[in-house]
This record gives structure tokens, C-alpha cells and sequence, in this order.
């Protein structure tokens, strides 16, 4: 086993709602009325259906409860035993789901407000991502306006299966805000499940929806290079979140091949993909598709051509390693070094601060 | 492709040249739908001038995304007697069978009916493409293999279509698209299955297709080269789907070709498979075996495009992985994309690879 070092930042940690009426003291008289008198349900995904195997590790499944809803349970569970200095908090609650932008705009602004007061305000080592209504452009740059103000908020979230490829110019406003303020812009696995889950209809397994979210990163990220977001915003940081990553080298020779032949139909893109993936692109470590023998990975690392592209994270309280397995075999202290915090601090920019409430100057 | 943008020592031309080369995807194609009449009932030459294709798709001709050279094909491939590329046989022959020493080609009709909405025009146009096939090609250029090309959305008359070429040494493979109104795992895609391992013929999935889904799991993206990347993450879904469903345990002795999606992503695929098996298996208990397993049991992969890693280790690394008893040469001939026989694989390849790299693997494949 690789050990962890002390300091890392944990880029994928998962707090769990509890249930949508855990928003009720966060929302306004009209929505909590709404919320009651409709009888509306909790907005579980079914990315991760609760009892699935996948969505928690056995000895993470609290008694009861959702996995991941107690603070307790995170902190000692997945900060304490890796000594890890930041957690960086991803709730993927379903609201995307919603088809109202009104009522996403609602809850995504409840969602944050309890993600601040209920964890953040109560575990220095917390940071969070804003999570934003993106059937509405407008009204996800104003959500990310409020909450920037905030300086513990570090990343602005997104899912990685949405209504419209993230790289589409609509989308750029949301960018734009989000390197104004020194945000990294996270992908998180996860669909609206307003498109099928695959690019070739609806199958009919849960674990046909998991596989194919690693194809779903592939696709998005075609999008973003090709539709320029990163020669219009170069400070930009994206991370790819629960994604995978083994998939990278045979993607980009796959990319790289057909933008040297068709680079007339996006003549923006005026870097290699590999070189903007290598500026721009960031991917956490959780899960490691590989086969657990050390030179396997080492030859993987070899194909991505950068150490400077995983970031630590344990994807808690998701089940992707067992004991304190966290860092797959055979890393050198260097590669656990760039991937638990040198990588980490290089992608989030507001980590540099003390994480203070107050806006920095 | 037919542009040589980073001129490289690796690529050593002549190592390569000139020895026999089996090519397991060639485009044949007809100079307009009327070459199609002659094995097409009246009725549906009436049909298709009045209500033409219609498609799983809104444009009545061309693609959504235009190709980025006409009929995506090299503009050298005109034929001097006139006709799009890929028309002329007596051309193809001199251009590539000849030039290229190809003693076995293996032709993947495109625009055949696969992808329109209406099934029975489909399933005739399907009957017509494969007659017009042994007509125009394979009866007069040996070299030449057919595929079984088949209404993809209906299994009975698809399956049917199979059974009556059974033993028909015309063709080698039952073919299918990667893009289908359902992924490729889903039972009404069946009987294909079932007919292809009855008459003993592998079931090649071609990249492109339309079966109305969006090629992205986020809607419609903008461009051509997202279609042209997205193809290789539809077919990892498409295999995904086909063995999760469990498709070679119920027809354990149907061998799949994977054509013209790549083949680079296939280990972190199966890796990615293996392990979130392990944790979800008990939702598929259908699927016995490590889904690695029935992926190097059951599949194979042309090599267009051929991945194309700025270090040849990787290359060679990623071929280890996958198996050099796998993969399939291939040129994609006429299309734009094409892959030039001589400086696709670098130096540095046994001399057993290569041959079964460019050869033997399609010679055993194909039973051939």
C-alpha cells in the first residue's frame, strides 16, 4: 500500500442531504409552501441509488440515515484517517433533475446555504462547490455572484450528463464568472437524466448508467476543447470529478489525430488538445479503472505525460477502495506529493487564502 | 488520414511495403440510389422518389454534420470514368486492391437502409444492398467479401435476411451500425445474434448510424469532429451494453468485430468494467465471467483509424494489452480518413505481428 501524507486536500467528498425537507429552513415561505403542499418527494438521483453497492462502502453505511449525511461521520471516516489538511465538499443532490429553473434556483440557493451553515461553518478543513440551477444561465452566474463572496466556496459544480454539451457558447457566462473569481468549474458524474444516459439510447442496468459516465467525460471534454471555453479562458480550471482518468492518453490520440485533420472546422482551437488538457483540465483520482498491479499504472502515468493532472480525492462515501487503500500500490513520494497537495493547490486557487467567511481583497 | 502533418524516422515505409494486406474495411459505394433498382421491388423505387429515407434524423440527404470533404471521401478517389468515390470497382481495383497488394478486402456498404424509420423499406433496400454486393463486386473481384447488411431495428426480418445468405461464401460478417434506436445489448437486436452464430458468421458494428439519440449523453454537440471522436465513446457504450446484457452467454460461440471506432480506449474499458463488476454483479447476475473475459474471448477491432501516440511505445504497449491476435488492418478506403497501409504500424514489430496485424488475424477471423 502507498501511504497518504499528512496535508492532502481531498478533492471529492460527498455530504448527503438528508432529505429535501432538510432545505425547509433555507428556502422562502412561497417554496417551503410549495414543497409541503405538493407532497414533494426527496430528490434522490438514481446516479446513486442509496443501497447500491457503489454508493457507499460497507463500513461507511451509518445505522441509519443516508450514507454521508452525518458530519461526523465524514470528518473521522475520511479526513482524520488520511490526516487530510482540506475536504472539498461535492453534494449531488438531484436538483438538476428539476425541469423548473425557478424551483433549481430555489433549492440549489437553499442547498448551499445548508452546505455552508451545516458543514462548513462547522469543520474548518471544509471547502465547498457551488452548486447552481443550469437550465438558467442567468441565474446560475447570480448564484455563483452570491456565494463567491464566500471565500470557503472553491469550485463551482456541475454534472457531467446535462441538457447541452458543456463547451456550447451558452454555457460561457457561467465560465466567465467562475474565473473571474478564482473558481475551479468541477464535472462531477451524474446525469439530469433530461438525455438518455448513453450516447446510444437508454440501457437497462445501473451499472450500464456507472460505466458510461466515463464515456460522458470523453464527450464533454471533446466539446469544451473544440468549442474554444479554454482560448477564451485560459486562467480557467476544470476538473474532471469521479471521472476516471485511464481512459485519457487513448482519447487524446484519438482527439489529437482527428484536430490535425478537421482543425479548419474549429480554427480557434489553437493549441494542441493534449497541451490544453495539460494547462486546464484536472482529474481526481477516485476511481483508478486499472488493474492493482503497480506497473500498469506506472505505464498509464507514462502515457498521460504529466504528474500534474490527478488530484487526491477518496470520492467518500462512494465505495471505490477498501481500508486505507486510498493511494493505489507502487506511487513514488514525488507522485504522492503532486497528487495530494501540490496538484490539489495548483488547480483551486482560493486554497492559497485562510478560507474565511469574509471575501478576500 | 491523408494528411502527413509530423513526417517521423519511426514510420519506416519500407519495412512494410508491398506485403499482403487483408483490409477489413472498404466502402463500397453506388453512383445513386437507382444502381440499388435493378434488386429493389417497383414499389419502393416509387416510395423512395415520393418520400424519400426518412431517417432517424431531420436532414432528407447528406449528413447533420457536414463532412469535411465531399462524401467524407479523399478527393483523389474520383473515379476518371466519373461517379463518387468508391463507385468504380476497375478504379478501387487500381487504386487500392492493386497498389496496396490487398488480397482480402472486406466491403462495410454504408447508406444501405440502416437508420430509416420505416422497416420494411428497410429490410428491402438491406436485401438489395447484398445482392447488389455479389452483382457488382465480390462476382468479379475475388479479393472482395461481402457483408450481410440487415434491417437492424427488426430482428425477425434481419435474422431472416441472415438465414437465407447462410453458406453463401459472398460474405464474411452480418453487419451493423454502432448508433441504433436502442444500445446494441437490448433484446430486440436478438435474432441477429442468433441467426449470425447459426450460420457461423461474426457480427461486425460499424462506427456511425442513427437511431435517434443524441451523440453525446448531453444532447447534440456542434461540430463534425465531435461526431467523428463521440463514435469511438458510442461504440465503448454499445460493447458495454452487449456485455452486460449478457449477449455472449446466451450465444457464446458469436465473435463481434469492432470497425473503425479505435481500439486504444479497449483496456481502460475493460478495466473499468472489471471493477465496477465487482461491485455491482449482483444487479447482473446473467453476467458470469469478469467482463474482461468475454471482451477477449469475443472481440475484435479494425485498426482505422489507427490510434496515433506521439511515442510508438505506447502504441505498442496499448497492442500488448489488447492482443496483437486481435486487431484487424484496415484502411477505411475511399474515406478521407483513410489509413495508408505502408506507414500505419512503426518499426519495431515482429515479423509474426505484423503479418498477423495486416493478415492472418482477418484470414482466422473470417475462416478464410
Amino acid at each position: 500500500m502507498t501511504s497518504p501524507i499528512a496535508g492532502g486536500v481531498d478533492c471529492d467528498l460527498h455530504p448527503a442531504l438528508p432529505h429535501l425537507t432538510s432545505l425547509l429552513p433555507y428556502l422562502s415561505d412561497y417554496w417551503r409552501d410549495q414543497v409541503t403542499t405538493r407532497g414533494m418527494t426527496d430528490l434522490e438521483s438514481q446516479s446513486y441509488p442509496p443501497h447500491s453497492p457503489i454508493s457507499a462502502r460497507p463500513d461507511w453505511r451509518p445505522a441509519k440515515g443516508k450514507p454521508g449525511e452525518s458530519l461526523h461521520d465524514l470528518t473521522t471516516q475520511a479526513l482524520d484517517p488520511f490526516k487530510t489538511a482540506i475536504g472539498i465538499c461535492n453534494p449531488l443532490y438531484g436538483l438538476q433533475m428539476v425541469f423548473s429553473e425557478d424551483m433549481a434556483d430555489a433549492f440549489c440557493r437553499a442547498l448551499n446555504d445548508w452546505l455552508a451553515q451545516e458543514w462548513l461553518d462547522k469543520d474548518a478543513r471544509l471547502r465547498g462547490s457551488i452548486v447552481i440551477p443550469v437550465q438558467s444561465v442567468e441565474k446560475s452566474v447570480a448564484e455563483i455572484e452570491r456565494c463567491a463572496a464566500d471565500n470557503r466556496f472553491v469550485q463551482v459544480l456541475m454534472l457531467v450528463m446535462g441538457d447541452m454539451p458543456l463547451g456550447k457558447r451558452a454555457y460561457w457566462p457561467i465560465y466567465s464568472a467562475a474565473e473571474r473569481h478564482g473558481l475551479a468549474v468541477g464535472i462531477h458524474a451524474g446525469s439530469n437524466y433530461h438525455n438518455p444516459p448513453t450516447s446510444v439510447g437508454w440501457g437497462s442496468y445501473h451499472i450500464e448508467d456507472y460505466v458510461a459516465q466515463a464515456q460522458a467525460f470523453q464527450a464533454q471534454l471533446t466539446s469544451l476543447i473544440v468549442e474554444g471555453v479554454f482560448a477564451k479562458y485560459p486562467r480557467l480550471k476544470m476538473v474532471m470529478l469521479e471521472s476516471g482518468f485511464t481512459w485519457l492518453p487513448s482519447y487524446l490520440w484519438r482527439l489529437h489525430k482527428f484536430w490535425r485533420g478537421i482543425r479548419m472546422e474549429t480554427p480557434w482551437v489553437d493549441r494542441a488538445p493534449l497541451e490544453i488538457v495539460r494547462s486546464n483540465i484536472r482529474f481526481s483520482l477516485q476511481p483508478v479503472d486499472a488493474p492493482p498491479d503497480p506497473a500498469t499504472l506506472q505505464r498509464l502515468f507514462d502515457h498521460m505525460q504529466s504528474d500534474e493532472l490527478l488530484l487526491f480525492s477518496t470520492d467518500y462515501p462512494h465505495w471505490q477502495f477498501d481500508g486505507d487503500a486510498v493511494l493505489p500500490e507502487g506511487l513514488s513520494a514525488e507522485q504522492v506529493r503532486k497528487i495530494m497537495i501540490d496538484n490539489p493547490y495548483a488547480t483551486y486557487a482560493r486554497l492559497a487564502g485562510a478560507g474565511s467567511k469574509e471575501t478576500a481583497a | 488520414m491523408n494528411v502527413q502533418f509530423r513526417p517521423s524516422a519511426e514510420q519506416d515505409a519500407g519495412a512494410a511495403a508491398k506485403i499482403a494486406i487483408a483490409d477489413c474495411d472498404i466502402h463500397p459505394a453506388r453512383r445513386s440510389i437507382k444502381d440499388l433498382y435493378p434488386y429493389l421491388a417497383k414499389r419502393w423505387h416509387d416510395h423512395l422518389e415520393i418520400y424519400g429515407g426518412h431517417a432517424y434524423q431531420g436532414m432528407m440527404e447528406g449528413p447533420p454534420y457536414p463532412k469535411a470533404q465531399p462524401n467524407a471521401s479523399r478527393r483523389d478517389a474520383y473515379p476518371p470514368e466519373g461517379g463518387v468515390q468508391g463507385s468504380s470497382l476497375a478504379f478501387m481495383q487500381q487504386q487500392h486492391l492493386d497498389a496496396n497488394n490487398v488480397v482480402l478486402g472486406v466491403l462495410n456498404p454504408l447508406n444501405t437502409g440502416q437508420g430509416l424509420r420505416n422497416q420494411d423499406l428497410n429490410a428491402a433496400l438491406a436485401t438489395a444492398v447484398n445482392d447488389w454486393q455479389i452483382a457488382e463486386w465480390t462476382s468479379k473481384d475475388a479479393r472482395l467479401k461481402a457483408s450481410i447488411v440487415v434491417a437492424n431495428e427488426d430482428g425477425p426480418a434481419a435474422a431472416a435476411e441472415i438465414r437465407k445468405r447462410a453458406g453463401d461464401r459472398n460474405f464474411v460478417q452480418v453487419l451493423l451500425l454502432s448508433r441504433n434506436v436502442e444500445p446494441l445489448g437490448q433484446r430486440r437486436y436478438w435474432p441477429i445474434y442468433e441467426a449470425a452464430q447459426e450460420i457461423g458468421l461474426p457480427v461486425g458494428v460499424h462506427a456511425f448510424g442513427f437511431g435517434g439519440n443524441p451523440i453525446t449523453a448531453s444532447g447534440w454537440p456542434s461540430y463534425y469532429i465531435e461526431e467523428m471522436v463521440g463514435h469511438s465513446q458510442c461504440q465503448q457504450t454499445a460493447l458495454a451494453s452487449i456485455i452486460l446484457e449478457g449477449v455472449f452467454e446466451r450465444f457464446p460461440k458469436l465473435n463481434m468485430i469492432m470497425i473503425e471506432a479505435g481500439f486504444g480506449w479497449a483496456p481502460s474499458l475493460a478495466w473499468r468494467l472489471d471493477r465496477v463488476w465487482q461491485r455491482l454483479r449482483s444487479e447482473v447476475p446473467h453476467v458470469k465471467r469478469p467482463p474482461s473475459d468475454y471482451i477477449r474471448d469475443h472481440i475484435w477491432w479494425t485498426t482505422q483509424p489507427m490510434e496515433d501516440p506521439e511515442r510508438r511505445d505506447h502504441l505498442f504497449q496499448t497492442i500488448d494489452w489488447i492482443g496483437w491476435d486481435k486487431l484487424l488492418f484496415a484502411t477505411d478506403y475511399p474515406h478521407w480518413d483513410y489509413d495508408e497501409p505502408t506507414r500505419v504500424l512503426p518499426a519495431g514489430v515482429s515479423d509474426a505481428n505484423r503479418e498477423a496485424f495486416y493478415l492472418g488475424n482477418a484470414r482466422k477471423l473470417y475462416g478464410l
